[in-house]
């Protein structure tokens, strides 16, 4: 088994670098038969790895701990369930599924864009292949996942933080939201070497993007959930560096996704947009970086490996091999197009880049610091959630102002009187809400009364959208439901979008409305004892033990109430790993939907006689951050929709500019 | 047993990758930089009216603002159409 899954990744990497050399002989001399043949070898490197990871699941289900991989990773305890989720559990797999899922994603996209890339961009075939080819390079030679050694009885088991059903789907999500991005940036580095810098990489890369960011951004909201109810410190976010090093490529992503908005209905940006997709996806490097080498100590990352030079030097090239593409394409991205006026809706659009790559770099310099002070005058630094809050505040509150702002200004040119006009019903609505909140004493973190004001006011101004967009395709012959649906099914980027605005709003009011307005308390129960926290009361009644295929349940049991009112038994307390010899915590949520506020129980301590220390964190509004992540869903989903009227538009441009033109 | 499986891998992949060359070539679709832009240029024009139209109509956008693009707009559109029907006849 160990023979095979070795053998088949010495083919992987021997069918990339095939793919690598003969795809940039092929887009330099024009050779269609060898660019295609160069595709091939990257589709067949793609069928391989899976077989490859194919294999390593069957040891980790066969329980074959002869390979040093399996034996570190799992034990016979482990449930089914957790024994396939232990492939991403550790370095080799991971970085095993990481070229899975590269591989998979180069070939689909090779393959749905096939004429686009053997007729323009034959160069994405190279360039997905070499950036593939390095990521089999690492597992063939520096980090294998088929090291094999004496069989032991059994294995030391997986890390218990993972055996989480949350932590079974946020690592695939995350990867392919990771990995999605080095397809838009293939394509953009194609179109700057192929010296084809129109419009056409841009249509190519943005299902792409959207993709990528949707699952990157679902892939941040799972880890914050498990952090939330697995790590049990009552809080779901806590700006750790593997942590930003998810948000910062999506906040980049955001901006490129905004920013080709522009490119397409202007012909504007379009240097910036190159930059844009390189830094982003440097930006996911990065972030691969931090979490494999071992130079910073998160729970999320992995130990101290030999890869952390590897990844450098592989960002090195693609940060260099970027730049110096974009800078000798220079002459062929300018335009003649210019920004007509600070009032429009691209200048909005170049507001909202130049806010989010700002507090992306705001972010990358507080990951970045403590390393350089480490490696430069050997001090160690930490950069704190008070850094990131600050800046937070900062770069969100006007974001979440140009939100609601964009979409009542018109593309060009737009007059000041005509903003007024426009904002009047959503900006008297934020202020109704503004002096209510205030009234109701929502003053006490003035930053949180500004972001509800302003959520209140790009609320309204998305319902006033749908509302007048929905008015004007209504005729007679047709039900308000059918010019709804007809209006999203004729503008699915547009409306997506403000769907996706909508998810953005239910987090911000979730974000502020858990860590501003919040309560948290401890105390020492005995049982029958009673606590009480903004207006929740929790008696302890007693302690049970049981014991679990791959950990024993240790549980308090809280019997809880709302102001009298009985809300039932909660169990809150920990499990104890017994093969991993780990302890985690186990809280207690009751969640009130109709508020969507959670009161959250954390047994910090048991003590032996029968006592507990219980922590108890009303956390209001929390669940908005959940139900934004569904938001969040639907209207990626209608805004990648494919658009036959858009799709029709562009096959009939391919013909027209395939057609013989007569001299 | 596994040399047997990853042989007939290996064979299966070298398989696929030369099978371009088992087949007869597919012509190049030419492809003229300057077209292209002209025809963007045309379609960005055209959808620039389009959403211009759909903006007044819903009230997104004032009277005033309306008539102070619609010309401009009208003008380009116009132009861009003439530029790319110029190449193509």
């Amino acid at each position: 088994m160990a023979l095979f899954g070795r053998a088949v990744l010495v083919l992987v990497l021997a069918l990339l670098a095939y793919s690598t050399l003969a795809g940039t002989y092929a887009a330099l001399r024009g050779r269609r038969r060898l660019l295609a043949s160069a595709r091939n070898a990257l589709v067949a490197s793609f069928a391989c790895t899976a077989l490859a990871a194919g294999t390593l699941v069957v040891a980790f289900v066969r329980d074959d701990f002869s390979l040093t991989y399996v034996a570190t990773h799992s034990s016979r305890q482990l449930p089914l369930s957790y024994t396939l989720a232990a492939l991403w559990s550790g370095q080799e797999g991971s970085l095993l599924l990481w070229l899975l899922v590269l591989s998979g994603m180069s070939a689909a996209a090779l393959i749905l864009n096939r004429r686009l890339v053997a007729d323009v961009l034959p160069w994405t075939v190279p360039i997905l292949a070499g950036m593939a080819g390095y990521f089999a390079f690492i597992p063939n030679v520096v980090a294998s996942p088929f090291a094999t050694q004496v069989a032991p009885a059994n294995g030391i088991g997986m890390n218990a933080s993972l055996q989480n059903p949350y932590m079974m789907i946020h690592p695939p999500l995350l990867y392919l939201g990771y990995v999605g991005l080095a397809v838009p940036f293939a394509f953009a580095m194609a179109a700057l070497a192929s010296g084809r810098v129109d419009e056409r990489w841009v249509v190519a890369s943005r299902r792409w993007t959207l993709f990528a960011w949707t699952l990157l951004g679902v892939a941040i909201l799972v880890g914050a959930k498990w952090a939330y109810e697995s790590i049990g410190w009552g809080g779901y976010y806590a700006w750790d560096p593997v942590e930003n090093a998810a948000l910062m490529p999506w906040l980049g992503a955001t901006a490129f996704l905004h920013s080709v908005m522009v490119q397409e209905r202007k012909n504007m940006l379009r240097v910036w947009n190159v930059v844009l997709i390189a830094l982003t996806f440097s930006l996911t490097l990065f972030g691969t970086f931090l979490t494999r080498s071992g130079v910073i100590n998160s729970i999320h990352s992995f130990s101290q490996s030999s890869i952390g030079g590897w990844f450098l030097a592989f960002i090195a090239v693609v940060a260099i091999g970027s730049s110096v593409l974009i800078l000798s394409r220079l002459r062929l991205l300018r335009t003649q197009a210019k920004l007509e006026s600070l009032v429009s809706r691209e200048a909005a659009f170049l507001y909202n880049n130049l806010l989010l790559v700002a507090f992306a770099l705001t972010m990358l310099w507080g990951v970045a610091f403590p390393l350089l002070s480490q490696a430069v005058r050997g001090v160690p630094v930490t950069v704190g959630p008070p850094y990131y809050n600050f800046f937070l505040k900062i770069f969100g509150l006007p974001l979440l102002l140009l939100m609601g702002i964009g979409p009542l200004l018109a593309w060009r040119r737009a007059s000041f009187r005509s903003l007024v006009r426009a904002a009047r019903w959503p900006g008297a609505f934020a202020l109704l809400v503004g002096g209510m909140l205030l009234f109701s004493g929502a003053g006490s973190s003035p930053p949180g009364l500004v972001a509800y004001t302003f959520s209140a006011f790009v609320m309204s101004a998305i319902v006033l959208e749908f509302v007048r967009g929905t008015r004007a395709r209504k005729d007679d012959s047709m039900s308000w439901l059918g010019a709804f649906s007809s209006l999203l099914a004729r503008n699915r980027r547009r409306y997506g979008g403000y769907i996706s605005h909508a998810a953005v709003v239910l987090l911000a009011i979730g974000v502020v409305g858990s860590s501003a307005y919040g309560t948290t308390a401890t105390k020492h129960l005995h049982a029958g004892q009673t606590m009480s926290v903004g207006g929740y009361s929790a008696t302890y009644i007693s302690t049970t033990l049981r014991h679990e295929a791959n950990h024993d349940a240790l549980r308090g049991q809280f019997a809880l109430s709302y102001r009298g009112k009985d809300l039932g038994i909660v169990a809150a307390g920990k499990n104890h790993y017994n093969v991993e010899q780990f302890f985690s915590n186990a809280v207690g949520i009751h969640t009130d939907w109709l508020r969507a506020e959670d009161v959250m129980l954390i047994g910090d301590q048991f003590d032996k006689d029968g006592s507990v220390f219980l922590q108890i964190a009303v956390n209001p509004l929390i669940d908005l951050i959940w139900i934004a992540g569904g938001v969040f869903l639907l209207g990626s989903l209608v805004a990648m929709w494919p658009d036959a009227r858009e799709e029709r538009k562009l096959a009939r441009r391919s013909l027209e500019v395939a057609a013989p033109v007569p001299a | 047993m596994s040399l047997l499986l990853v042989f007939v891998t290996a064979l299966a992949a070298i398989g696929f990758v030369v099978l371009p060359f088992l087949r007869p070539p597919v012509a190049a679709v030419p492809d003229d930089p300057a077209r292209v832009a002209l025809l963007e240029e045309r379609d960005r024009a055209v959808a620039a009216l389009k959403e211009l139209e759909l903006d007044h109509r819903s009230g997104a956008i004032s009277d005033g603002d309306y008539r102070a693009l619609v010309g401009r707009l009208r003008r380009e559109a116009t132009q861009a159409l003439r530029a790319s029907s110029r190449t193509a006849t």
